[in-house]
């Protein structure tokens, strides 16, 4: 559904992301893993078109969408959050999740001017899937507060909520747990794996080892921007490299 | 003017008995003022706070729900102005044909300014809007053939299918209503998908391109939107007022749009209205403090933003909901 080659990313000397190749199956669970600033959100940034690539290619569904722009890459069914929230504090949280679903209405300004017949109505629509969608992911507490109220840990959970609401084929998550105790980890953990059950792509860049592990179908490490293993995760579980440079060394900071 | 790059207070989630309430208050007020306007001097003042309030919620929409600041917005109220003068006296254009034609004309040089200044951000947004609308100004003034250069020109009366509309009465009904149909198209603009879309790049542009918001694309329509608003408003007064000069296209009209933005509360369409009552009204009271004036107003505007950062309209219904329900206005209830 996805294929990487050799992607490149450089800001002045740093190589955040160096040479990087891999393909995501349609219908699983992926996860990129590795240590701080290993270049995980680079790289999530580089699919979903924030940052162009230095190098590489990115194919999507079989088309070339290296340097597209997020919003086009939205409309061909690309989703993401952001490990440091992008929530938009001057809306409503449930008008955060509606935001997601731009694509699906009609967004004219003459038709919101004027009411255009339909308009409302399907916006009403909207809103009630929208707050289904709230929930679903478990901020359901929050569909009538302000998105400048809420915590942290709903806030990362209305993200997962926006994200769903553009209907999308492939579901970039970054570090969907950080931040969140153990039940409402557990509960992003059961979410991951329902949405990849309807047939959704899901990849996810985590910390949470045990996360990672329980709900992946294949893992990629990154370490320095480079690749350095990819696999199931009982191949990355005994890869020494991986051991070595990455589950070894750091392990404190799990 | 830092606090553009901010997002503003929340929006309440807006109820329709709410919108109701606000609108009837609104159509009430003007239905019934002009029966306490003993004369036309009054009424002249309700007029102009009428043009500046419509001015002042297209502007909102660009500043206050969309984040990107016009420090020149001015000048397409000058735009219309002088298309309409200029196209009914030397070419002899019925008022209303020419109107639409200065409001097309500015709709598209904003359109081609915006595609260029809009990429610029913050301080360097102000900058450029700022240029904008001295560049406006200064041709205004320097195409003295056209336009009388300074001393300004005067402007024929404005008729419709050749019934003239003349007299602060009859005027004040056309002002009045178009009011009352800014605040309705600009509050289902707001409620609207893309009313969402121009909030939401307000709030992050990263997360609204990420959702296939256009982000460019919106900030355009929005400052074509508004700049044609200002000039319909412009070509409008330019026929009520009978004669026109390049002030009306200057540096201190443009601030002055923003002060009523600022001050009745970015994001707030009653609070428009309610800064352009009090730019309408405050210079008329201060009148007799010869002088002081300026000093005065100045202090009002500073201790004002100090005292309810957020602009009157949303400090004052913040604070509001918080004693009725005795919560922080935004905790969720
Ligand atoms: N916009 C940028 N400009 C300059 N350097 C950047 C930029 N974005 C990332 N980097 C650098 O690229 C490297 C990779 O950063 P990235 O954020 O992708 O790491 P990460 O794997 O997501 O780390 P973490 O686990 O902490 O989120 C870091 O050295 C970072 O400083
Ligand atoms: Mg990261």
């Amino acid at each position: 559904m996805l294929t990487v080659a050799n992607l490149s990313k450089q800001f002045g000397g740093v190589h955040a992301v160096q040479d990087v190749s891999f393909t995501i199956p349609q219908g699983c669970v992926y996860s990129v893993i590795g240590p701080n600033g290993a270049g995980k959100t680079t790289l999530f940034n580089l699919i979903s078109g924030l940052y162009t690539p230095t190098s590489g290619s990115i194919r999507f569904e079989g088309q070339d969408i290296s340097g597209q722009a997020p919003d086009r890459l939205a409309r061909r069914g690309m989703s993401r959050t952001f490990q440091n929230l992008q929530i938009c504090k001057n809306l409503s949280a449930i008008d955060n999740v509606m935001v997601g679903a731009h694509l699906t209405l009609n967004a004219s300004m003459f038709a919101g001017m004027f009411r255009w017949p339909g308009l409302a109505r399907a916006d009403r629509a909207c809103r009630e899937r929208a707050a289904a969608l709230m929930e679903r992911v478990g901020c359901g507490d929050f569909i009538t507060a302000d998105a400048a109220a809420m915590p942290y840990g709903a806030l990362k959970r209305l993200e997962i909520a926006r994200a769903l609401a553009s209907d999308p084929k492939i579901l970039f998550l970054d570090e969907p747990a950080a931040g969140l105790n153990h039940t409402e980890t557990h509960s992003v953990q059961t979410l991951v794996a329902e949405l990849a059950r309807s047939g959704l792509t899901v990849v996810v860049v985590e910390h949470d080892m045990k996360l990672v592990m329980s709900v992946s179908d294949r893992i990629l490490v990154l370490n320095y921007g480079r690749r350095l293993a990819e696999g199931t995760p009982a191949d990355i579980r005994e890869n020494p490299d991986v051991i070595a440079a990455y589950l070894g060394a750091d392990t404190e900071e799990e | 003017m830092t606090q553009i790059s901010q997002s503003p207070a929340p929006r309440a989630a807006r109820s329709n008995t709410g919108r109701f309430i606000g609108l009837a208050t609104l159509t009430t007020v003007v239905a019934l003022l002009p029966l306490a306007l003993p004369n036309a001097f009054y009424v002249d003042v309700a007029i102009r706070i009428a043009i500046l309030a419509v001015n002042g919620i297209a502007l909102n929409l660009l500043m206050g729900y969309t984040g990107q600041i016009s420090l020149g917005h001015a000048g397409f109220f000058g735009l219309g102005a002088y298309g309409s003068a200029v196209l009914t006296a030397h070419f002899g254009w019925s008022p209303l044909w020419a109107l639409l034609a200065a409001a097309a004309m500015t709709a598209v040089i904003a359109w081609g300014v915006a595609r260029v200044i809009l990429r610029l951000r913050g301080h360097y947004l102000a900058m450029a809007t700022l240029g904008l609308g001295i560049i406006i100004s200064i041709v205004l003034s320097n195409e003295t053939a056209w336009t009388g250069g300074p001393d300004g020109m005067a402007v024929d009366s404005f008729s419709l299918f050749g019934v003239p509309l003349s007299g602060e009465r009859r005027w004040y009904w056309v002002f009045g209503g178009l009011l009352i149909g800014t605040v309705i198209l600009a509050q289902n603009l707001i409620d609207s998908p893309a009313g969402r879309a121009l909030q939401a790049l307000h709030g992050s542009e990263t997360a609204a391109s990420v959702a296939g918001i256009d982000v460019g694309r919106r900030k355009v329509g929005v400052f074509v939107l508004s700049a044609t608003v200002a000039a319909v408003m412009g070509s409008l007064s330019a026929h009520y007022a009978g004669y026109i000069n390049p002030g009306i296209a200057g540096f201190l009209q443009s601030v002055e749009l923003v002060i009523i933005v600022v001050l009745g509360g970015m994001a707030s369409i009653y609070g428009s209205i309610f800064g352009a009552v009090v730019m309408g009204l405050l210079p008329q009271l201060l009148a007799g403090y010869e002088g002081w004036d300026s000093v005065l107003f100045g202090l009002i505007m500073v201790v004002t933003m100090i005292v309810l950062p957020r602009g009157v309209v949303p400090s004052l219904t913040a604070r509001l909901r918080s004693t009725r329900f005795g919560t922080k206005g935004n905790a969720p209830c």
